[in-house]
């Protein structure tokens, strides 16, 4: 029986190859519905609870199953957690796609492959270590019905043999992921187990990769973004949550429903202090958000790409009527249906805009999970401060991919509602105009439908209107409106989130970057650096509309790389309109746009590129 | 030089909770002189006033379109919301959502639900929402002059002459058949029973749907049409006669066995239905249909109480939700402690 392939040793100069410890990335490639999220869950965790920083991404379609499925993890004990395009650690399970998957390769990387591949015979400048899954799992597995799913768990084994990752933290993620489920647990502990002796008995290690215990993720959490966002929600007290199912947003509501359940039932009438609805389509989702966001309660919705698109003209009137409600937009790769399971940071502009005539909308970029949790509490804070919706600009990276993160901090704020006037209000000043700028802020004061004073109510319409919520087409009254509502959107630019900005002294050279785009941008300033000798600057946007200091860090700056997850360079575009003309100049461009997660050296290598234009 | 006594102002008349009519008013109609609509309006003006519900408690909500303006010409001291066109449904939704204390009223027309809001007005109708959802239904599109609606009848004729070629769709049928538990037509012109059957859709708490016949004096009120006043004179067919006893008169009604259904509402009050003719059970959902298709098949203007249901739960209930308004529920019932996220995080280490 054959055991180990090791490749020609030519290729990697140095005859002792050194370790490389706790700096790999491993990508399973499976197909869909096989099971595999088990497995690489379990990777992940294992990897994790080393005390190693990890990541883990999912590249799936837009499919039940029978399609390629890839999953990457990456491993960084200098803590980037930014997909790396480059594997190290090839496992090869679905047979469409091997071949391609294992010619991609850097030399000197590792396959671990289904033995009846035979994917040795393709290049002789990788590790080959051939598996027999089937006669593995077999024995192990007497119900051939299951076999499929428990077959995975194998890899795990062989993996844990090969590069050091200790079976008691695959028994325990195996446990943890599991739960209660004791039985199906044992069972797949039996197929990682079967995967590990195999592995000892026939495989001789021949790559470089290892996996060390370390100390930093003590205390540390794993949680994918659409299910912080839910937490956030949760504790910004949101009371009705009106959805449609959508594509890559859906996990948030459906986590939201859980948590809901879990802690949010009055415990002495047993019933719910929350409404969530699944709507008939994104135009009544956010519809009922705006009725509810009206009479006074804190609403939500979740959608994406196309949702967003749906939702155009309630947007226009929430803006107008001035409701409050927050909008998650978990985005997607357009146009139109797009890549429906891949991620891009695509719908800033339309999002920014979105709706006709003069319309504009808050936006906040969270960049984690951490984020995507705080900034949802704050969004709800925001919305009924402003009294407007407000978009939570997510993507599908974010949403559902698994993040490493330091536990979330209770809320440390009460909940801020806004100008509502009460009745004991009324009764003192005796009456109110709900379009008047009385504050000088922009943004009126409102009453709640129910509350019991004869000047309590009031008229909203999307149509033309003047202080007092009367019908007007007055040209006057409309100017007046318009300018209040442009000064309301300028209060706006101080109560987004700021901008997070580390200078570097005298540097030329800034990027702008948002959004999940931050971690590659990080491991990008280290690369520049380390490489290049190119020390710059970083601004990441949290929230538009900008805040001033954006526009000084430009002005500070030679060249500012602004970096986006689309083709068409739109938050550079969005920033075009606010920088002064002369600073237009400054601003250059890095794209990334074919639907993965953005890595750093794309990143790093189109600044390079552009810098030796200059 | 003598002085003649002024005789004492007489007493202003007020509804059971003290307002007087005027409270139920709205600011004045822009709507056409003689438009169906307006009448509408005081009708919903009268049965608020009558039943003494109190304004501020109520959200008076629409769409786009001339009907869809007359909620800013009664109950001038409500709530409203003039949404955008079709949409009525899901802001009638979240506000019940919000604030299950009020009583929404909303008002649509055929344009408005048949056609662009019909996915809205399907899906609200099979939740049985509490909502008043009036259908203030011409056939025609009057703000945009003219054109047919998905109400107006197969064989109808615009004023240019051009016929209408689909056949129309019964909004009742649909509200019965997706379950919504109060569903009646009435005709603007006919003041006894809309007034009754709108005080019915107020002492309901599910979807009361009710279809109003409200003819355009300028775009479809001549002959050809099947929405025209005179049209709808000739060919209404009333069910029953309706009447409305509220909760808080306590009126007893003598009437010979077998000639009158008697129904009790959500808040006590009755509807009385004296039979006219023909023997009618308003709780049979599979009659109330054979009854519209009928009509349609005889080109008559079915009018009166549908169906009616009292068991079905409603949304609200349905959701299991709190008593009180969710919208102002305070921050120590609405976020959960410091040790709920502590133990959320325990189990994402």
């Amino acid at each position: 029986m054959a055991t180990t392939h090791v490749a020609a040793q030519e290729a990697e100069a140095p005859t002792e190859p050194q370790l490389v410890l706790n700096d790999l990335s491993i990508q399973v490639a499976t197909v869909n519905g096989s099971g595999s999220q088990t497995a690489n869950m379990v990777l992940l965790r294992s990897i994790f609870q080393m005390g190693i920083p990890v990541s883990g991404k999912n590249l799936f379609p837009s499919n039940i199953a029978g399609l390629p499925t890839w999953f990457t993890i990456r491993a960084s004990k200098h803590g980037y957690i930014a997909r790396r395009k480059e594997i190290d650690f090839l496992v090869a399970m679905n047979p469409e796609t091997a071949e391609g998957d294992v010619r991609e390769l850097r030399p000197g990387s590792a396959v671990v492959y289904d033995e009846r591949l035979d994917l040795k015979r393709l290049r002789n400048d990788c590790v080959f270590y051939p598996v027999p899954f089937d006669a593995l799992v077999a024995p192990v597995c007497p119900d051939a019905k299951l076999r499929k799913l428990v077959r995975n768990m194998i890899y795990d084994g062989v993996l844990a043999r090969l590069l050091g990752i200790e079976m008691e933290e695959i028994q325990r993620a195996l446990y943890k992921q599991f739960r209660k489920k004791v039985k199906a647990a044992e069972l797949n502990f039996n197929a990682a187990r079967a995967g590990y002796e195999f592995a000892d008995k026939n495989l001789q290690k021949a790559d470089r990769f290892a996996l060390r215990r370390m100390d930093a993720t003590r205390g540390k959490i794993i949680i994918d973004g659409n299910s912080a966002a839910a937490l956030g929600a949760m504790f910004a007290g949101v009371t009705v949550v009106t959805w449609y199912p959508i594509t890559p947003s859906s996990s948030l509501c459906e986590t939201l429903i859980e948590l809901m359940k879990r802690y949010r039932i009055d415990p002495e009438t047993k019933k719910a202090t929350f409404a969530i609805v699944q709507a008939e389509d994104e135009l009544a989702a956010i519809g009922m958000a705006l009725g509810a966001g009206w009479a006074g309660a804190r609403s939500m919705t979740a959608t994406a790409g196309p949702g967003i698109s749906l939702m155009g003209e309630f947007a226009g009137f929430g803006y107008y009527a001035e409701i409050p409600a927050v909008i998650f937009n978990v985005q997607r790769v357009g146009p139109s249906t797009g890549l429906p399971t891949r991620t891009a940071q695509g719908d800033i502009l339309s999002t920014a805009y979105l709706s006709h005539g003069d319309t504009m909308h808050p936006m906040l970029f969270p960049c984690s999970v951490e984020e995507c949790y705080a900034m949802a509490v704050e969004a709800f804070d925001l919305a009924e401060g402003l009294q407007t919706p407000v978009f939570v600009m997510m993507d599908l990276d974010l949403g559902m991919n698994n993040w490493m993160a330091d536990a979330f901090p209770y809320p440390e704020k009460p909940m801020a509602r806004g100008k509502v006037l009460s009745k004991e209000d009324l009764d003192r000043l005796g009456h109110f105009e709900r379009y008047r700028d009385v504050d000088g802020d922009g943004v009126g004061y409102r009453t709640l439908p129910g509350t019991d004073h004869p000047a309590a109510g009031y008229f909203t319409r999307g149509s033309g209107h003047d202080e007092k919520a009367h019908y007007t087409e007055r040209p006057d009254d409309y100017v007046n409106n318009l300018d209040r509502l442009a000064h309301k959107f300028d209060t706006a630019r101080n109560r987004v989130p700021s901008p997070v900005i580390q200078e570097t002294a005298k540097s030329e050279v800034g990027i702008i970057a948002y959004g999940s785009s931050h971690w590659a941008t990080l491991e990008t300033l280290d690369q520049l650096k380390e490489e290049h000798d190119l020390d710059a600057s970083y601004c990441r946007l949290r929230g538009f509309p900008f805040s001033h200091t954006v526009k000084d860090f430009i002005r500070r700056h030679e060249r500012v790389y602004v970096v986006d997850q689309n083709r068409d360079a739109q938050m550079l575009h969005l920033l075009r309109l606010e920088v002064a003309p002369e600073d237009v100049k400054r601003l250059r461009s890095v794209r990334h746009y074919n639907g993965l997660p953005i890595d750093a050296r794309s990143v790093t290598d189109s600044i390079v590129a552009q810098e030796g234009e200059k | 030089m003598a002085t003649t006594a002024t005789p004492p102002a007489p007493p202003k008349k007020v509804n059971r909770i003290g307002l007087e009519i005027g409270t139920y008013k709205g600011s004045k109609s822009t709507l056409c002189a003689g438009c169906g609509h307006n009448a509408i309006s005081e009708r919903i003006v009268e049965a608020f006033y009558e039943l003494g519900v109190e304004p501020h408690r109520v959200a008076k909500l629409s769409g786009i379109g001339c009907s869809s303006k007359s909620p800013a010409y009664f109950l001038g001291s409500a709530y409203g919301l003039n949404a955008v066109h079709g949409r009525m449904p899901s802001i009638a939704t979240g506000t019940m959502l919000a604030n299950r204390t009020l009583m929404a009223i909303g008002v649509s027309g055929d344009g408005d639900s048949a056609s662009i809001g019909i996915g809205q007005f399907v899906h609200l109708m099979r939740r049985n929402l509490p909502v008043i959802y009036i259908i203030e239904d011409n056939g025609v599109y009057g703000l945009t002059k003219g054109q047919f609606s998905a109400t107006a009848d197969i064989g109808s004729k615009l004023k240019t002459g051009v016929v209408n070629d689909l056949p129309a769709i019964d909004t009742c049928a649909l509200a019965i058949q997706l379950g919504a538990t109060y569903v009646a037509r009435s005709f603007s012109g006919d003041k006894r029973q809309l007034l009754a059957l709108v005080q019915g859709a107020i002492a309901h708490r599910g979807t009361s749907m009710l279809d109003v016949i409200s003819p355009c004096v300028t775009f479809n009120d001549h002959e050809g049409s099947t929405k025209s006043y005179s049209y709808v004179k000739d060919h209404d067919e009333p069910l029953a006669d309706v009447s409305f006893v509220p909760f808080f008169q306590d009126i007893g009604v003598d009437y010979d066995p077998g000639t009158t259904t008697e129904i009790t509402m959500h808040d006590g009050s009755r509807m009385i239905l004296k039979k006219l003719g023909t023997d009618y059970d308003p709780t049979n959902k599979v009659k109330a249909l054979h009854v519209l298709t009928e009509a349609h098949e005889k080109n008559e203007v079915i009018t009166g109480l549908f169906y009616v249901n009292t068991e079905r739960e409603n949304f609200l209930d349905l959701l299991n939700i709190v008593d009180e308004p969710l919208a102002t529920l305070p921050e120590s019932r609405v976020r959960p402690p410091k040790k709920v996220l502590d133990e959320v995080m325990e189990e994402l280490r």
